[in-house]
């Protein structure tokens, strides 16, 4: 290769005159680039992931460096995704670092007009103590069918919806747990 | 899916992407399969690289469309018509794969002399109750096999006896078939006998000629009066897909939420499985039904189910009505034929896992302790009772409905109307947000002050901040690991319920109260992972299940009913087999064969493709040696081949079943699909439907068309959701001439908080729009690039014009049918904000699934839409010219 510094290494030259003519070889190169190395080269870790986005299920890699994610590409091991991703999967670091992303519990008390900051482990406390008071409040032991009146073991004072995104695991747990406290009006995006 | 748990047995995909590539030819309706699934795409182009043929029906012409052979464009909402006329060109040209149709399906059963067919009443099937505006499915059955059982005259006594109780007036069926349809995921409605067959398929009332009837008048012009579509273009489809199948070739079939999202969604997929069955490509490699699911984990999230009406593996919600004991829940379908018939084993063993060991044979297994449903709770039925002030407590978990869920103001209202709301997200989306900048406030029809709902934003854990699995759309569950661990307060999902279940019952101890039983009594014991949450293999490890000596199971057949056996969810038992994680199993494909069995886990039993024992013929031998896939080694006396054979691994191909066998033991050897309670693949569904037992063109609730099929217009079963915040646009309104359909792209994800919130995708997709013809753009004075107002009867929403000939103007007989294409992805939050299309969706839902329409009539006006109070007298203006009564005013 022509030495880079001269003007006989101008990437253009070596195209025109090397015998990489498109330019997606050597002829692109130049000593900037030559020392430059990918991101994931610096990374401590290597983990296996899934696309989070739609139902193909790509494979990805997720790079990590020091606890933080620097990057998140595509496995080509994967005998579905080939090591693919789409425009959403290839941007899904960005569920992880976008700067909108909210990592403090928000509150807002009944009729206020803003945010207010609240303690985690309060917040779940006051959420346990409105599931309680709620599902009391709301029980119905038995309500009215065609054939007379039949026993329900219910709420229909708590609803919840969502699943579509989350893990096997979750949506077995909150279906368990939902199941256990007589809450019927459990529904996912499946229906949306 | 019920269109494909009645067809088939399973609810799930029969396929998987990469045998995609095996098809030779592939047919792509209700789904923009190249914007939407863009890397499993790469399957379909492969198969096209291989000479497939590739062909693309849909309203408009898309990214799919662009690599199709032939893109055909068709009426939004009018897929059965199109879908229908293909199974008639079928059967009156002899083109089926008769030796498949008639061992496999039940194309040959003789169905009750009282069935009567909407050719006879004009768009309606016997057993229709107009004032309850459903079904008694009773004429629908199989006529009674010549020589009955013990078990199945008693069966048919039983019957006479429900019959003659139901003309007595106990009307029962309704809250029956509500909670039943969506529960064919895994095992199929339970016929009450094989019956009757002719396997000549001459008999009048014979499955075969009932259809033959039924579509006889879906032909190539009425397709063309009904759909838009020139009788030329349907012809070269009809030759590729039946030149294309056979022993020699096969053809594959994909579809997403274009055809469930209608009130007629599960009956479009319906025909599509008609038309597979006739045409023999179900169960064979390049052939099945890919059912294209939107989220990463949406198949999961109906195997393992957050939904109203099943329980996981498919096990229905106890319907107060029937089931009050074990016994009653589970008598239905115990001891049908097949793998269904064992569902006190599955039934038992989940309340094992819910209960562990509270749950013993003297107390039915803690049957009691599950809440039992009395008809729809469904997600739209439960916004109403939110609006109405019946529900008071609401947990929103990754999902968005302000923007994602249909006729959003409903939602809102609702929300609106809560004493309490947790919301926990990675975004403050606008579900979080709508009491203090949702569209109502801006109109006024909302005042933050004056909203009473307690609102808890939680934030959630990325993809990358937890391990877990997701079951994506070939039914294939792939374990990822975590990177790091979760910022700030933020948690997974699995943290946060088990953390919430401790608290619920540290508040509960003591409580002497039978009400909190179950709850007290839950097995709610797992390992700790690092961060104080529940170790997320040993739920997945519950999930598979484990056996008497504590050790996982490996596969459902070894589960039992006393109570010896514990199973999460019965069709993924095996996830966990030899105690290894086998959905993180990742061998690299150049290790293995396309099959790849050894990457993740598919249920059941790692499958791949379902129903393979029909890739053989029924000797047992493969129908060709092209298409040769799973097949019976005679001298092995053993079912072989690329995949796991979905059948009775010995089960000879000529064996007959003993008189009054059970369960598995009743599959014959040539009953390929072994979830149906017969054996059989359903071209007609005697049972499991709510709205008939074969597809049946209507119009969509709003529609500028008269159904020019029948009288009936609309799916006479559909569920219209009634409120003052959901009226509907009369048909054939000059007010709302156009059609609109809603659809996603691929840089955005469904109601946009993954993806508005992202700078690179937000990049890429800036700005909402809507899409309109040359035409349209003329007859409305719209410019490219201009603004435009799209007006229903629930409200108005702005966007910029796209003028392209991407949307056709459709020729419908003498006049002109205009569709507006409208992505769906934005809100008022976020990088990118815009209008939210899914504000003009009325709610009609199917009756099978209670899922909404996602077409409907508008009118679209250049300019921007009003501002503040003027938005809703500008929509109220609209409804009054079209004669709407106002709320108020209906009586
Ligand atoms: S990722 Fe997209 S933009 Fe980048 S090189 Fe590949 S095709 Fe081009
Ligand atoms: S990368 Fe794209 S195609 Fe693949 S799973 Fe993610 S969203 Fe779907």
């Amino acid at each position: 290769m022509a030495d880079p510094r001269t003007f006989l290494g101008w990437p253009l030259l070596r195209q025109v005159t090397g015998a990489d003519r498109l330019g997606r070889g050597h002829a692109a190169r130049s000593e900037r680039s030559d020392r430059l190395t990918p991101r994931t080269a610096s990374a401590d870790r290597v983990v296996d992931s899934v696309c989070p986005f739609c139902a193909v299920g790509c494979a990805q890699k997720v790079f990590v460096k020091d606890g933080e994610v620097i990057q998140i590409e595509g496995n080509p091991a994967s005998p579905i995704s080939r090591g693919r991703l789409c425009p959403k999967g290839s941007a899904s670091k960005q569920l992880v670092t976008s700067p909108t992303r909210v990592t403090k519990v928000r509150y807002r008390r009944p009729y206020a007009t803003d945010w207010e900051d609240l303690d985690r482990d309060t917040a779940i406390d006051m959420i346990a103590d409105r599931v309680v008071e709620t599902r009391r409040k709301y029980w119905e032991w038995e309500a009215d069918g065609p054939d007379g009146r039949r026993r329900t073991r219910r709420t229909l004072g708590i609803a919840s919806l969502g699943g579509a995104t989350l893990d096997n695991e979750e949506n077995y747990l909150m279906k368990k747990l939902y199941t256990a406290m007589g809450a019927i009006q459990i529904e996912n995006q499946a229906r949306i | 899916m019920p269109g494909l748990g009645t067809s088939f047995g399973r609810g799930g995909a029969t396929t998987n992407l990469q045998d995609l590539s095996n098809a030779d030819c592939i047919l792509i309706e209700g789904s923009n399969m190249a914007e939407a699934h863009p890397v499993g795409f790469q399957w379909v182009m492969e198969a096209k690289r291989r000479g497939a043929t590739v062909i693309h029906v849909d309203p408009r012409f898309t990214r799919t469309s662009a690599v199709a052979d032939q893109h055909v464009p068709i009426r939004a909402g009018s897929d059965i018509a199109f879908l229908g006329a293909l199974v008639n060109h079928v059967l009156s040209n002899d083109l089926d794969f008769r030796e498949y149709v008639v061992a496999y399906t039940n194309a040959a059963n003789v169905i009750d002399e009282d069935f009567q067919d909407t050719e006879e009443l004009e768009g309606l099937f016997s057993g229709y109750d107009p004032e309850a505006g459903q079904y008694d499915p009773i004429t629908w059955r199989y006529r009674p096999p010549a020589e009955m059982t013990d078990q199945e005259r008693q069966r048919a006594e039983e019957l006479e006896d429900e019959e003659r109780r139901d003309q007595e007036g106990s009307r029962h069926q309704e809250s029956h078939q509500a909670a039943r349809s969506e529960s064919h995921g895994s095992g199929g409605a339970p016929v009450s006998w094989k019956g009757l067959r002719d396997e000549t398929l001459q008999h009048p009332s014979c499955v075969f000629q009932i259809l033959k009837r039924h579509y006889a008048r879906y032909t190539p012009e009425m397709v063309r009066d009904v759909c838009g579509i020139e009788p030329e273009q349907f012809r070269r489809v009809a030759d590729a897909l039946t030149r294309n199948s056979g022993r020699e070739r096969t053809t594959a079939f994909c579809y997403a939420v274009g055809w469930t999202q209608h009130s007629v969604g599960a009956q479009m997929i319906r025909t599509a499985s008609i038309l597979q069955l006739l045409l023999g490509n179900i169960g064979r490699p390049g052939g099945g039904i890919m059912a294209l699911r939107g989220h990463a984990s949406i198949q999961g999230s109906t195997d393992i189910p957050t939904l109203f009406n099943i329980l996981p593996g498919y096990l229905p919600m106890p319907n107060a009505a029937h089931h009050q004991s074990l016994d009653a829940w589970v008598a239905d379908d115990e001891g049908k034929a097949g793998f269904w018939g064992n569902v006190r084993s599955y039934a038992v063993s989940l309340l094992k896992s819910y209960w562990g060991d509270a749950a013993t044979a003297d107390n039915d297994f803690c049957f009691d302790y599950l809440p039992r449903v009395t008809g729809d709770h469904s997600t739209y039925t439960t916004v109403k009772a939110m609006i109405e002030g019946r529900c008071k407590g609401y947990f929103v978990v990754g999902e968005n409905p302000a923007v994602g869920s249909s006729n959003g103001k409903m939602q809102r209202l609702g929300m609106a109307n809560l004493d309490w709301l947790v919301v926990r997200d990675l975004q403050l989306i606008e579900s979080a947000t709508f009491w203090k900048d949702g569209p109502e406030i801006e109109t006024g029809e909302l005042v933050t002050e004056r909203i009473g709902t307690e609102v808890f934003f939680l934030p959630a854990a990325s993809h990358v901040e937890k391990a877990g699995s997701f079951t994506q759309t070939q039914r294939m569950l792939q374990w990822r690991d975590q990177a790091v661990a979760p910022p700030g307060d933020c948690q997974s999902e699995l943290q946060f319920y088990f953390d919430l279940g401790r608290r619920i019952r540290a508040r509960l101890a003591g409580s002497t109260d039978e009400r909190d039983r179950p709850l007290l009594d839950l097995a709610w014991d797992y390992p700790l992972d690092a961060e104080g949450g529940p170790e997320p293999e040993s739920v997945l490890r519950e999930i598979n299940g484990t056996g008497p000596d504590g050790a996982a199971l490996s596969a459902y057949t070894e589960l039992r009913a006393d109570g010896s056996t514990a199973c999460g969810c019965w069709i993924y038992c095996g996830v966990y087999a030899d105690e290894a994680n086998q959905a993180r199993r990742r061998k690299p494909h150049w290790e293995q064969d396309q099959v790849a069995a050894e990457w993740g886990w598919v249920w059941p039993a790692n499958r791949r493709i379902l129903y393979n024992r029909a890739s053989a013929a029924p000797d047992g031998t493969p129908w060709s040696e092209r298409k040769r896939y799973v097949w019976w080694d005679a001298e092995a006396r053993r079912w072989t081949g690329a995949d796991v054979p979905d059948f009775v691994p010995d089960r000879a191909p000529d064996f007959v079943p003993e008189e009054g066998a059970t369960g598995p033991d009743a599959i014959g050897g040539r009953d390929p699909f072994v979830m149906q309670t017969d054996g059989k693949a359903w071209l007609f569904a005697p049972l499991g439907l709510a709205d008939g037992p074969m597809p049946t063109h209507y119009e969509p609730a709003e529609s500028p068309v008269r159904n020019p099929l029948y009288g009936q217009q609309s799916n006479p079963t559909r569920k219209q959701v009634r409120s003052p915040a959901n009226p509907l646009n009369p048909s054939w309104s000059e007010v709302y001439p156009y059609v609109f359909t809603t659809y996603r792209l691929t840089e955005h994800h469904t109601a946009g908080g993954m993806s508005r919130t992202l700078p690179y995708l937000t990049e890429l997709q800036p700005e909402p729009f809507c899409e309109v013809s040359p035409r349209l753009a003329a007859e409305r004075g719209l410019e490219h690039l201009g603004w435009a107002t799209i007006v229903t009867s629930r409200t108005a929403i702005e966007a910029r014009v796209i003028v392209t000939d991407r949307l056709r103007s459709l020729r419908l007989g003498d006049r002109f049918v205009e569709q507006i294409g409208l992505p769906y992805h934005w809100g008022g939050n976020g990088i990118t904000t815009g209008d939210s299309p899914n504000d003009l969706v009325n709610l009609t839902l199917d009756p099978n699934v209670y899922i909404q329409d996602k077409v409907g009539t508008c009118d679209i006006r250049p300019g921007r839409r009003p501002r503040g109070p003027a938005l809703p007298a500008y929509v109220a203006d609209y409804r009054r010219r079209a004669g709407i009564p106002e709320a108020g005013e209906e009586t």
